[in-house]
C-alpha cells in the first residue's frame, strides 16, 4: 500500500468521501484515539487542569475529542476543508482553522500551554507545488510554533517518517528551530504497534520519556535444565526438529505434493543403526 | 470562530506584515451558544488574554453584555466577572464575516464558523 502523501497533496487526497470514510472507520478511530491519549501523556501537562492547547493537523476532530474529553479548551488547524467540515459535523468545542502548517502557526507569542499533531507531520515533508521547499517549510513551521508556545510547553507529534532521513530532516529543523527534545519510539520490536512520536521542549535539557514496550528485553534470561539449541531469531524452527519437518510437509501440500500424512512417528528420534 | 480564538491570531505569517495583531473583525453572523463555565480555565487564560482587544472585539460585534473595559483586582474569586469574561470569551462565536489584517488589509473570510487563513504563494 502506497504512502498517502505520495498520492496527493493533503487537502485533495482528504477529499469528501475520503474524509467520511477516515472519520467512519472503528478502527482508525481506535488508533487515533489511542495515539492521541500517548501524546497528552508526553506533554506532561500539569495534573487535573484545563489548558489551552493546540491541534496541528486535527482533520475531522477524532484527536479534539480526546482533548475535550480530558477538559482542555483547543484550536485546531487543517488544510483540508472536506476533513474540517465533518470537525463541525461532529460538533467538537474547538474552533477550526483552514490553515496550512507549512506557512507558519499564525498565533500571538506565548499563545498556548501545549501542542499536540497526531498523522500529521509526515505531509509537510512533501513538496505539494512547484514553489514548496519541504526544508523552508519545515522551519517556519517549528520556528512559529516555538513563539507561540508559552514558557516550558512541550509539542508532542505521532507521525509516520517515510525513513530515517525524512526523521532526520524533522528534527534538524526543530532543534534549528529552537526545541530540545527527540523521537519517543513505541513498542519498537513490532512492525504493527510501532509508533513515533517527536517530542519537542521549549525549554531547558530534559531527558526523553521511555518509549512504550522496550521493557520486555531486560526480563532476565529463561533458564530451561535441558541442553536444547536455541531457537534462531528468524522465528523460524530450528532445522530437523519435529516441528520443522511439520512445517515443510505443511508447505509441499500446500504446493499440492504428495505428502505422508503426519502421526507420532514423524519426526521421531531413530536409533543409531536404523 | 470564538473572541478567545480571535484574540490570539496574527496576520504575522505573511511576507509583508511584522506585528499584525489586533485583526480586525467584520461579522454578518453572530451565534450565542451556552458553553460549560470552567471557572479554573476562565482565570488561567485571562492573563493570557489581551483584554483591550478583547474589549473592543466584543464591542464591534455587539455582544460586550456589560464587560469590564479593565480586568478587575483579584479576578481569580470574582464569580460574576469571570462569568462574563467566559460569555464573551467563549459562548460568543462568529459563523460569517471576515478578519483583516492591521498592516495590509488583506481580508481572510470566514464561513461557517472557519476562518480561511491560507496565503497566497506571493504573500509567503
Amino acid at each position: 500500500m502506497s504512502r498517502p502523501e505520495h498520492l496527493a497533496p493533503p487537502e485533495i487526497f482528504y477529499n469528501e468521501e475520503e474524509a467520511r470514510k477516515y472519520t467512519h472507520n472503528s478502527r482508525i478511530i481506535d488508533v487515533q484515539m489511542q495515539m492521541s491519549e500517548r501524546a497528552l501523556e508526553l506533554l506532561l501537562l500539569p495534573e487535573d487542569q484545563p489548558c489551552y492547547l493546540l491541534d496541528i493537523g486535527c482533520g475531522s476532530g477524532l484527536s479534539g475529542s480526546v482533548l475535550d474529553e480530558q477538559g482542555h479548551v483547543w484550536v485546531g488547524m487543517d488544510i483540508s476543508t472536506a476533513m474540517l467540515d465533518i470537525a463541525l459535523e461532529r460538533e467538537v468545542e474547538g474552533d477550526v482553522l483552514l490553515t496550512d502548517m507549512g506557512q507558519g502557526c499564525p498565533f500571538r507569542a506565548g499563545a498556548f500551554d501545549g501542542a499536540v499533531s497526531i498523522s500529521a507531520l509526515q505531509w509537510l515533508c512533501n513538496a505539494d507545488k512547484k514553489s514548496h521547499k519541504p526544508v523552508q517549510r519545515l522551519y517556519k513551521f517549528f520556528s512559529s510554533l516555538y513563539a507561540c508556545l508559552s514558557r516550558a510547553a512541550r509539542a508532542v507529534f505521532q507521525f509516520y517518517p517515510e525513513n530515517s532521513e525524512q526523521m532526520e530532516l524533522v528534527t534538524a529543523q526543530a532543534m534549528k528551530a529552537g526545541f530540545y527534545g527527540g523521537v519517543v519510539v513505541d513498542y519498537p520490536n513490532s512492525t504493527k504497534a510501532k509508533k513515533f512520536f517527536l517530542v519537542l521542549m521549549t525549554g531547558g535539557n530534559v531527558p526523553l520519556p521511555k518509549g512504550l514496550g522496550t521493557e520486555e528485553e531486560m526480563q532476565g534470561v529463561s533458564y530451561i535444565s535441558k541442553r536444547e539449541h536455541v531457537r534462531q531469531a528468524r522465528g523460524k524452527s530450528l532445522k530437523k526438529s519435529r516441528n520443522w519437518i511439520l512445517e515443510k510437509k505443511e508447505r509441499r501440500r500446500r504446493q499440492m505434493k504428495e505428502v505422508r500424512a503426519d502421526s507420532k512417528y514423524t519426526g521421531r528420534k531413530r536409533s543409531g543403526r536404523f | 470562530m470564538k473572541l478567545l480564538t480571535h484574540n490570539m491570531l496574527t496576520s504575522k505569517c505573511m511576507k509583508a506584515v511584522t506585528v499584525g495583531y489586533p485583526l480586525g473583525i467584520n461579522a454578518s453572523d453572530v451565534r450565542v451558544s451556552e458553553v460549560d463555565f470552567n471557572p479554573d480555565f476562565i482565570a488561567k487564560i485571562i492573563p493570557k488574554v489581551d483584554w483591550a482587544v478583547l474589549w473592543n472585539a466584543a464591542e464591534s460585534i455587539g455582544q460586550l453584555e456589560g464587560l469590564p473595559k479593565d480586568i478587575v483586582e483579584n479576578y481569580e474569586n470574582d464569580h460574576d466577572f469571570l462569568k462574563k469574561a467566559h460569555h464573551v470569551l467563549l459562548e460568543v462565536d462568529i459563523i460569517n464575516g471576515e478578519l483583516i489584517c492591521p498592516e495590509t488589509g488583506r481580508k481572510f473570510p470566514i464561513s461557517n464558523g472557519i476562518p480561511n487563513l491560507l496565503l497566497n504563494e506571493d504573500e509567503v
